[in-house]
């Protein structure tokens, strides 16, 4: 079998400066990977590479068995939240259409078959009810549904998603999550899924890429999220820690200031996560 | 209304509002995307470098229509090459306005007889327009039109919606460079009517106020172009009857409609904002 993703001793680097280099890691079909990290780590450029929006000083990556292509139909992507301007005038259907044609040249006509998908689209992830209304006035939470749907309309084989949880309450974040769980099961779809906190997604994640100044570990997450392998790839002393199924990483500053506690939030995330359970 | 009816007998007054037409039409549109990409200061400095290609090609003996349109596509060019990337970009906007207007002031001083043209282009002189700067307006007009249709769906995409679009392999860039030469043929368009130093009254009023009135993109450039219809064709109905300068006419009504789409009429037909009674409450 294919994979569905090849990176073959990857190098990618901005100008002078290497984000990180030999990088290998095959993604089976139907796999969930979390692609975890600080700020800064090179995760988004993992995507961009992906999508053919930058290309890798060295090594070679391969999507569904060809090159990386730019606006390639079977990828969806999914952004991290932001905002939009309270007046625009756009309205969740709109959002999720441009996931079927908004790259294509000239004036939108009509709304047909096209209309009947974009419903669809808005149904699975159940925002009919406020799909006609200004996306500016939703909640974060219903703006990433809406983003979900418009990541999926184009019925993509592979799903990236860039910190798509960022900025959400805890009930929204498993909300997405769902969604995008239950995509790749039911179109045994591919996810690539960064994240700065591997917790909301632990429970449906196959493997973990962790990416930590131009190094990195993948394997499963009960491989690498060790102290040993964290502190190898750190190389500065690191706690992994299973506190109530959660899982922290705990470090101490290190000689640069980073201190790496960042990524996984120590109390108060505790006390949040604690909440629903 | 008789005297405006003797009025269209004249052929100035025809070419006032056969410009003013295609001028509306092309502001309607463009203000949509400039209001929605937040654009103004961009506006601004393309106008008054406009100004800056005119006052050169009065200087030179040429068309002052033809040198506001090459010193506007210049300015989108060079702004284009510099900053594509959002952030910045007024940086850059404002340090090429800055050196472009001593320009200006440089080609006014160097023209003896340049206070009627100067003042005609600060301010607007579509009453003065003759019948082929009609023709060159129109004819900058259909092919503006034309390039937007081409672009109005990536640009729209790339507008509200820059990450994803790129990654669905929009040229995000590029369509940025495109509008502004688009927005360029705009500007020299709507200076003709309002003047330089007033260019924002047609190129962000209209579509400021659209926003107000709906929810959806397509109603929103239909309501955006009406409004810069009215304006620009009442300004000049106004101006007519009077005999004050159209300028006047056509930012008090595009000031007026934005008061009344904000104020009056919006929060009327956008009452229906969320037809879901308590949606934020849904996992």
């Amino acid at each position: 079998m294919t994979a569905a993703i090849r990176f073959e001793h990857v190098t990618l680097g901005y100008g002078e400066r290497t984000i990180w280099s030999d990088l290998s890691l095959e993604v089976p079909p139907g796999a969930f990977t979390a692609i975890i990290g600080p700020n800064g780590s090179g995760k988004t450029s993992l995507l961009r590479a992906v999508l053919g929006l930058v290309s890798p000083s060295a090594g070679r990556v391969e999507v569904l068995g060809h090159e990386p292509r730019r606006g390639d139909p079977e990828i969806g992507y999914v952004p991290q939240h932001s905002a939009f301007d309270r007046d625009l005038p756009l309205r969740g259907r709109d959002l999720v259409r441009f996931g079927i044609d908004g790259h294509r040249w000239g004036i939108p006509l009509g709304d047909g078959a096209v209309g009947a998908r974009v419903d669809r689209a808005i149904a699975s992830v159940a925002a009919s009810s406020y799909a006609r209304a200004p996306i500016g006035r939703l909640s974060g939470g219903e703006q990433q549904r809406l983003r979900v749907a418009q990541s999926l309309v184009g019925e993509p084989r592979i799903l990236l998603c860039d910190e798509p949880l960022a900025n959400l309450d805890l009930r929204h974040q498993q909300g997405i999550t769902e969604l995008i769980a239950r995509w790749r099961r039911d179109a045994h779809g591919t996810v690539l899924f960064v994240t700065h906190d591997v917790n909301p997604v632990l429970e449906v994640v196959d493997a973990v890429l962790f990416v930590v100044n131009g190094r990195w570990a993948a394997g499963t997450p009960a491989e690498v999220l060790t102290s040993q392998r964290l502190t190898e790839l750190y190389g500065s002393h690191i706690d992994v820690v299973n506190v109530h199924g959660r899982i922290l990483v705990v470090g101490e500053s290190t000689p640069s200031g980073f201190n790496v506690e960042e990524p996984h939030h120590m109390p108060e995330r505790l006390v949040d996560h604690e909440a629903p359970r | 209304m008789d005297q405006l009816r003797a009025l269209l007998g004249y052929g100035f007054v025809q070419n006032a509002y056969a410009a003013g037409l295609v001028i509306a039409l092309v502001c309607g549109v463009v203000s949509r995307f400039v209001v929605a990409r937040d654009m103004s200061f961009g506006v601004h400095a393309l106008a008054e470098l406009g100004f800056t290609g005119a006052a050169g090609f009065v200087l030179a003996g040429l068309s002052p229509v033809l040198g506001l349109l090459t010193g506007s596509m210049l300015t989108a060019l060079f702004i284009g090459a510099l900053g594509t990337r959002v952030r910045g970009r007024d940086t850059v906007v404002g340090v090429t306005m800055a050196f472009g207007l001593g320009l200006g002031v440089l080609f006014i001083t160097l023209y003896p007889r340049y206070a009627t043209e100067a003042f005609a282009i600060l301010f607007g002189t579509i009453t003065g327009v003759s019948r082929s700067d009609v023709a060159v307006m129109v004819a900058i007009g259909a092919v503006t039109l034309a390039a937007l249709a081409v672009v109005y769906r990536p640009l729209s995409f790339a507008t509200v919606d820059p990450e994803v679009a790129e990654a669905r392999g929009v040229p995000v860039g590029l369509l940025g460079v495109v509008f502004l030469l688009i927005m360029a043929a705009a500007v020299a368009e709507a200076v003709q009517v309002v003047g330089v130093l007033l260019i924002l009254t047609l190129m962000i009023t209209p579509g400021a106020a659209a926003e107000r009135l709906t929810p959806q993109p397509g109603r929103a450039i239909a309501w955006s172009v009406a409004i810069a219809l009215l304006c620009t064709l009442g300004g000049i109905t106004l101006a007519l009857a009077t005999n004050a300068p159209v300028s006047v006419f056509v930012t008090s009504l595009s000031f007026a409609c934005y008061l009344l789409a904000r104020f009056a009429l919006g929060p009327r037909l956008r009452s229906d904002l969320r037809p879901d009674a308590a949606p934020a409450m849904r996992a």
